[in-house]
Formats: structure tokens, C-alpha cells, sequence
């Protein structure tokens, strides 16, 4: 015998696909909306990203340095991270502060949990947190985008529009990205074409976006309006960061439940604690905290939903 | 027509590259080493000494117990020793070593029965038993168990298994091809055995020809369908296969016998088949020589106890550096680390990787991104319980199924992370046992 034969247990295949191929999948999804967000906001959207994106890439790469662990940032999780922050930034933002939320979401949100997969919280929703705790100021000043048409000139994004003036953006607008708000979140095309990729190449399931946008559509349209059953529910759908966290926060599956149900409820308390915000609460949007909230509730879930009870004695 | 099949699983390339090769005879050699553990339960005592004169067919193990199984000499001639030799599916064990005397003489219990259609049931399970029948799809289970279900459970239905989802593997396709006729014998003994009138035979839909050929064979029979199934693994797993065919479901921890159905594979109806018409026990059977480091892969008769080495010089050596020799298919199948182990009843196949293709693979954190618990066939989480498994808790591992799975290794091969699920969760069911009361 003089070859030497390796042993190792079943299965002695396995798929292509690894956790680095995912991540750039994503990235790639997220093409059209930082397209969308360059086209709507200019240059200051590429620089917002790039800064959010290199300043978690560095703060990623230090940690694990310092921990004496193997640095994986070309595994894309940090790059993703970075990029979905910069979407839930206002484009007005000093770079600094985009900077300042790159680290906070690889450090606090992140690293200090014991890095990739271990996090409770969406790393890139728990920075953008604490800059609003921080800096509520400049996280609800809107500059409008470059080709603002509309009469609602004066309303910073359309959901503060509805909530102070009662006045509603028209849908067009909504859906092709040309209204205030985060940089990466007003296109809802751009969203859904990405959201489509990330369903095809099966690294989402309809689940969760599927109940969370549902839920809200629906609670908005009873409750949203003058009376019950006359809430604008397409304006709710398309408007503020619904189909970004919806799309592309709360699907990630670090910080979401694994199985269908699981799922399932997960989206419908996104959905329910975002309307309950945007109808009832003080700020105009509750999107990211309904996902922050709801993370915390993932092991919950995941420890009562089963994909099936065990009936063994 | 909805094509039938069952929840979860996954497509791996097929990589068939046997299926359509015929089956060849593998020639005569000098020596098997053939062990007295081959089958589920057992091991069987030998019946012979160092030093006598064996016929081919003739008993050399004698089953123990209800669960065992009898060994038979595979070539005629003497008995050089009974030792520990290699086994592949563990450590070393008791196996007879025969060298031939090149004549391959039956012994003289093997004769024809003509009459074989008048056999009682009871007759027809001791000539199985004697026999040393076991299941052939890899399980090697003694069929007369399966034969013999408890007073109590109404059996209603026999299953053929014809699916052969493992990747690589194509004896049973080749079977039911070349041996179709035997094949359906086999079935008509079983069926009257367990006096049911209910058959299928399930196989998946990549085998075209084989369901044309089992179709035809049983254009004129009333109670039996050829079923065609979704190509996917594991559809050829006793559970599946019933979820698909019948739409019956096994309870967890249960048995097929539970929902009134036994399963047996193709092979083993041919092995029952020969067995009571022939009279020749099992000393044969056909292996899968297969993988992209074998120079010509092929469907090969051989007997019990060839070493894998003659297999593999029969079949041109070794292609390039063998980097992973397999008994079994890429999903279930058994690494082994020399090729002076011995063919087995439960040998489907001898599959060898080349180099390239078995790099070491490095585990990374689990993402939560639950396709283990897409793809699982029997509705666990196997990511939750091999993170339980891994921690030592192997209460929340039971909480969350482990006792459920089946092992069949798809989380596993499906993981972005490269964990190795499936063998955290056999350690957890290793574990309960002892450490749950």
C-alpha cells in the first residue's frame, strides 16, 4: 500500500458554496441600491459608503489583531456590515460620524459578542442606533436628492411629510428612489432587484420579508387613515427603510431564527412593532428598531418553534 | 401527473458514470478474507477450523442469536487461517481467510427447487435465514427479520427499493436492468411471504431505463406499479421512500413495520430470489467501482470477501493519487485507510477520490443561515443540536431531535461553514443513551 489514503466521516462531498461566496453574493445585490443611492445623492453617498465600509474593514482587521485571532475580513461580512450602515445614513452626515459608526458596528456590535455569527444584534442597525442616540440632529437632517420635483419640497422624507403635514408623496417617486431619507433606502426598484438576486441564489427565503412588509402593509392600511380600512397601504410599503430592513436587515440570518415558522413570526413582529412606531410613536419610522427588537427575540424563538417537535420519549 | 417525493433533501451532481456499464463478472482469485461481522447485529461464530476443505455455498459462520447472520464460503478450497483482519466499517475483527483450489465447487446444499411457488411463508423465512440474506442497500439488515414482523403489525404493503440516490453508485440500477425478471421473483416471494397483495417498486426518475424495464416486466401483473421518483437524496431512505409512495408517515423512533409497509431493496429481492429457486446463498453480489481515481470504473459480480485491492487492479488501478478510497457512496459511505479490506454483503460500491478532490476542509462559525434545517428530510435542526453536541449538553440535543436523524449527512453537505454536522449529531445519539436515563 504506498499510497497514503485519506480518512475523515461521512459526507465525502460537499457543496462549492461557502460563507465568503454568500457574503459577496450580498454585496453584489447591493449593487443596484448604491447605484440609486449615487444617482439620487451624488458623491456624497460613494463616500459615505466607502467610509463606513474601509473604517469596519480596519476595525475588523485590529480586533481580531489584538484578540490574536485569524483576520477574516476578506470574508465580506465586514463589507457588508459597512455598506448596509452607510445605507442607513442620512446623506447628509459628516464623514467622520459615518466613520465613528463603521467601527461602532464591528466593535460594539460585532467583535464584542465573539465576531461572525455570534452576534445577537444587526451590527449595522446597532450602530446606526447609537449615532441617533448620540447625534439626533444631524441623523434626521435630510438633504433632498438632486432631482426633487415634487410639491413636498419643504418635508425632509416622506414619512415625516405624512406624519407632521398629512401630505403623501406620490408613489412614483417612492418606487424609483427619488425622495428624501437614508441614502441606501429610498429606491425601492433598486431594493427589490438586489432582494430578487439574493432569492435566487437562495441565500434568502420569502419568509421573512415576505410577513414583515405584509404585516405592516396590512396594519397600515386598517389603522393608517381617518378611518379603519382607508390607510395608504402602498405609501407604508414603499416609503422610509421598510424594504431595506425588510429586504436586507432583518433576512440576515446571524440574527434571525432558522426555521420556517420561526421566520415567519420574526417578520410579523418586524412588521407589527414598525407600524405600531409609524402609526402611534413619536419618530416617523420604527424599521430598525422593530429588527433590533425582534433580534433579541430570535433565540427565543428558535428555542419554542420547532421545524418539528421531537416525539421521541 | 405531480411527480411524488418527500419534504427537504438536495440534488448533488449525479456523477453516474457506471450506469451504463454492464455488469461484469470479476474472475476467480487466490484468496478472500471473508469477516463473521457483516450485517446489523451479531457477529457470527465460525462453523469451520484452520486447515479444512470448503465448497463454494458452504456454511462457515454460523448466525447468533435472532438478529445475525449465517457466513458462507464465496470460493471452494482450504482454510488457511481465522484471525483479526481489516473490516471496513471499524476496527479490525474475526474473518476466515480461504485459499482457492480453482475448481469453485458447490457444495451440494445447493440445489434448484423447481417447486418453490408451493413453499410455506415459514419456509420460505428459514431458506432466507439460512441463506445469510441481508439487506443490500448498505444497511445489511437480516432480511428474515424483515420477513418475520411481530404478530401484531398488520403489513399491507412491500416496497422495492429501486432509488439508488447516493451520487456515484449504479449496481442496483445495472440490477434492475439485466436482472429484471429475478428481480420481480424476488418480489412475488416476498410479497407472499408477508401475504401481502399491495407492491411497489420506487425508483428515481434518472433511471429512465430501468423504469421501462421493471414496467414492462410487470405489464401483466394487478397489484404492482413501478413508481417514478423525484431524483433526489435521500429518497432512497425507508422513511422517504414511504412518505413518497404512500403519503404514510413513520412516527419518530418507529419503524416502517408501524405504517403496515416493509421496504427491501432490489438487490436483496435477487439475493431471495436465487436463494429460493437456486438454493445459493448469498456469496456474491455486484459493487460500483467508481470515482474519477479508478482508471475504468465499472459494475462488477464479485464474491464476498475479495480484497478491494484485486477490485481495483481488476479495474486498471488506481487514476492519478488516490486521495479518498470509499466503501459506500460520497454521502454515507466509509472512508478507509487500506485496500486489503474485504468486499462485504453491504458493499454497494468502492468509489475512490483523487487527490484534488478531498482538500481538507476548515470549519468557520455557523451563520445561522439554516439550510441544514431547510434541507432536512426528517424536520430537526441539526444546527442547533450539533452546537448543543459540541457543548455537551445532549439533553437540549435530544429536545431538538437528535434521536430523529437518520444520518443521511445532507446538513452537512450543504453547510457554507463546513461544520460536520452530521457527525456532532451521531456523537449526541452515541451519547444519549449512557448519559440520559
Amino acid at each position: 500500500m504506498p499510497q497514503k489514503l485519506v480518512v475523515s466521516v461521512s459526507p465525502h462531498i460537499r457543496i462549492r458554496g461557502n460563507i465568503p461566496r454568500m457574503m459577496w453574493d450580498v454585496i453584489i445585490a447591493l449593487i443596484p441600491a448604491t447605484i440609486a443611492s449615487i444617482y439620487f445623492f451624488g458623491s456624497k453617498a460613494i463616500y459615505i459608503i466607502l467610509v463606513t465600509t474601509f473604517s469596519a474593514l480596519i476595525t475588523e482587521a485590529l480586533i481580531q489583531k489584538a484578540c490574536k485571532k485569524p483576520v477574516t475580513i476578506f470574508d465580506g461580512s465586514a463589507v457588508v456590515t459597512g455598506i448596509l450602515l452607510a445605507f442607513n445614513l442620512p446623506p447628509g452626515i459628516p464623514l467622520w460620524m459615518a466613520g465613528a459608526g463603521g467601527a461602532i458596528a464591528i466593535s460594539i456590535g460585532k467583535q464584542a459578542f465573539g465576531g461572525l455569527g455570534h452576534n445577537i444584534f444587526n451590527p449595522a442597525l446597532v450602530a446606526r442606533t447609537i449615532l441617533l442616540i448620540s447625534f439626533p440632529v444631524v441623523m434626521t437632517t435630510w438633504s433632498l436628492p438632486r432631482f426633487i420635483s415634487f410639491d413636498a419640497l419643504t418635508y425632509a422624507t416622506p414619512l415625516t411629510a405624512l406624519k407632521e403635514n398629512s401630505v403623501l408623496t406620490p408613489l412614483k417617486d417612492l418606487f424609483l428612489g427619488n425622495v428624501g431619507g437614508c441614502i441606501g433606502e429610498t429606491s425601492a426598484l433598486a431594493l427589490i432587484i438586489g432582494a430578487l438576486y439574493l432569492l435566487l441564489r437562495k441565500h434568502i427565503t420569502w419568509h421573512i420579508p415576505f410577513t414583515f412588509i405584509a404585516t405592516t402593509g396590512i396594519l397600515c392600511w386598517l389603522f393608517g387613515g381617518e378611518e379603519l380600512f382607508k390607510g395608504p397601504m402602498l405609501f407604508h410599503i414603499l416609503a422610509g427603510g421598510l424594504l431595506l430592513g425588510a429586504l436586507f436587515m432583518a433576512t440576515d440570518p446571524v440574527t434571525s431564527p432558522t426555521s420556517r415558522s420561526g421566520r415567519m413570526i420574526f417578520g410579523i413582529g418586524c412588521g407589527a412593532i414598525t407600524a405600531l412606531i409609524r402609526l402611534k410613536g413619536g419618530p416617523p419610522e420604527g424599521v430598525s428598531f422593530s429588527i433590533l427588537l425582534m433580534n433579541a427575540f430570535a433565540p427565543l424563538i428558535d428555542r419554542f418553534i420547532r421545524p418539528r417537535k421531537s416525539k421521541v420519549k | 401527473m405531480k411527480i411524488r417525493s418527500f419534504r427537504g433533501g438536495v440534488h448533488p451532481p449525479e456523477e453516474k458514470i457506471t450506469s451504463q456499464k454492464p455488469i461484469q463478472e470479476l474472475p476467480l482469485l487466490k484468496k478472500v478474507v471473508i469477516p463473521l461481522s457483516q450485517h446489523t447485529g451479531a457477529p457470527a461464530e465460525p462453523a469451520v477450523k484452520v486447515g479444512d476443505r470448503v465448497k463454494t455455498g458452504q456454511k462457515i459462520g454460523e448466525a447468533q442469536g435472532p438478529i445475525s447472520s449465517n457466513i458462507h464460503a464465496s470460493i471452494s478450497g482450504k482454510v488457511v487461517d481465522i484471525s483479526d483482519h481489516p473490516h471496513p466499517l471499524g476496527p479490525p475483527s474475526l474473518a476466515i481467510t480461504i485459499e482457492s483450489d480453482g475448481r469453485d465447487e458447490h457444495h451440494p446444499s445447493i440445489k434448484h427447487n423447481n417447486d418453490y411457488f408451493r413453499l410455506h411463508p415459514n419456509e420460505i423465512r428459514e431458506i432466507v435465514r439460512e441463506a445469510g440474506i441481508v439487506g443490500l442497500g448498505g444497511a445489511a439488515f437480516p432480511t428474515h427479520v424483515k420477513l418475520s414482523p411481530p404478530e401484531d403489525k398488520w403489513i399491507d404493503t412491500v416496497i422495492l427499493n429501486g432509488c439508488e440516490c447516493e451520487p456515484y453508485l449504479t449496481c442496483d440500477h445495472r440490477l434492475m436492468i439485466e436482472k429484471t425478471y429475478e428481480i420481480i421473483q424476488g418480489l412475488k416471494i416476498i410479497a407472499k411471504t408477508l401475504e401481502v397483495t399491495s407492491c411497489y417498486i420506487g425508483i428515481e426518475r434518472n433511471k429512465r431505463d430501468a423504469i421501462r424495464a421493471m414496467r414492462e416486466e410487470i405489464r401483466n401483473e394487478a397489484n404492482m406499479e413501478v413508481v417514478a421518483l423525484k431524483t433526489k437524496y435521500p429518497q432512497g431512505s425507508e422513511k422517504q421512500l414511504i412518505k413518497a409512495i404512500l403519503n404514510r408517515e413513520v412516527p419518530s423512533g418507529g419503524l416502517p413495520l408501524d405504517v403496515g409497509v416493509v421496504v427491501q431493496n432490489v438487490g436483496t429481492a435477487l439475493a431471495i430470489s436465487e436463494a429460493v429457486k437456486k438454493g445459493s446463498p448469498l456469496i456474491e453480489r455486484v459493487v460500483t467501482v467508481t470515482g474519477k481515481g479508478i482508471k475504468n470504473p465499472a459494475n462488477l459480480r464479485v464474491r464476498i470477501g475479495t480484497l478491494f485491492q484485486d477490485v481495483i487492479d481488476y479495474c486498471g488501478g488506481f487514476r492519478g493519487r488516490p486521495g479518498k478510497m470509499i466503501m459506500g457512496g460520497p454521502l454515507m459511505g466509509f472512508a478507509q485507510y487500506t485496500t486489503s479490506i474485504p468486499v462485504i454483503k453491504g458493499t454497494t460500491g468502492i468509489l475512490v477520490l483523487p487527490e484534488e478532490e478531498t482538500e481538507e476542509i476548515r470549519e468557520k462559525s455557523c451563520i445561522r443561515c439554516s439550510r441544514c434545517v431547510d434541507v432536512c428530510p426528517v424536520d430537526i435542526s441539526p444546527n442547533l443540536i450539533a452546537k448543543y453536541a459540541s457543548k455537551d449538553r445532549f439533553d437540549w440535543a435530544r429536545e431538538y431531535g437528535a434521536l430523529d436523524c437518520m444520518e443521511c449527512g445532507i446538513c452537512a453537505y450543504v453547510c457554507p461553514a463546513k461544520i460536520p454536522l452530521v457527525q456532532l449529531i451521531k456523537y449526541a445519539k452515541a451519547q444519549l443513551p449512557t448519559k440520559i436515563s
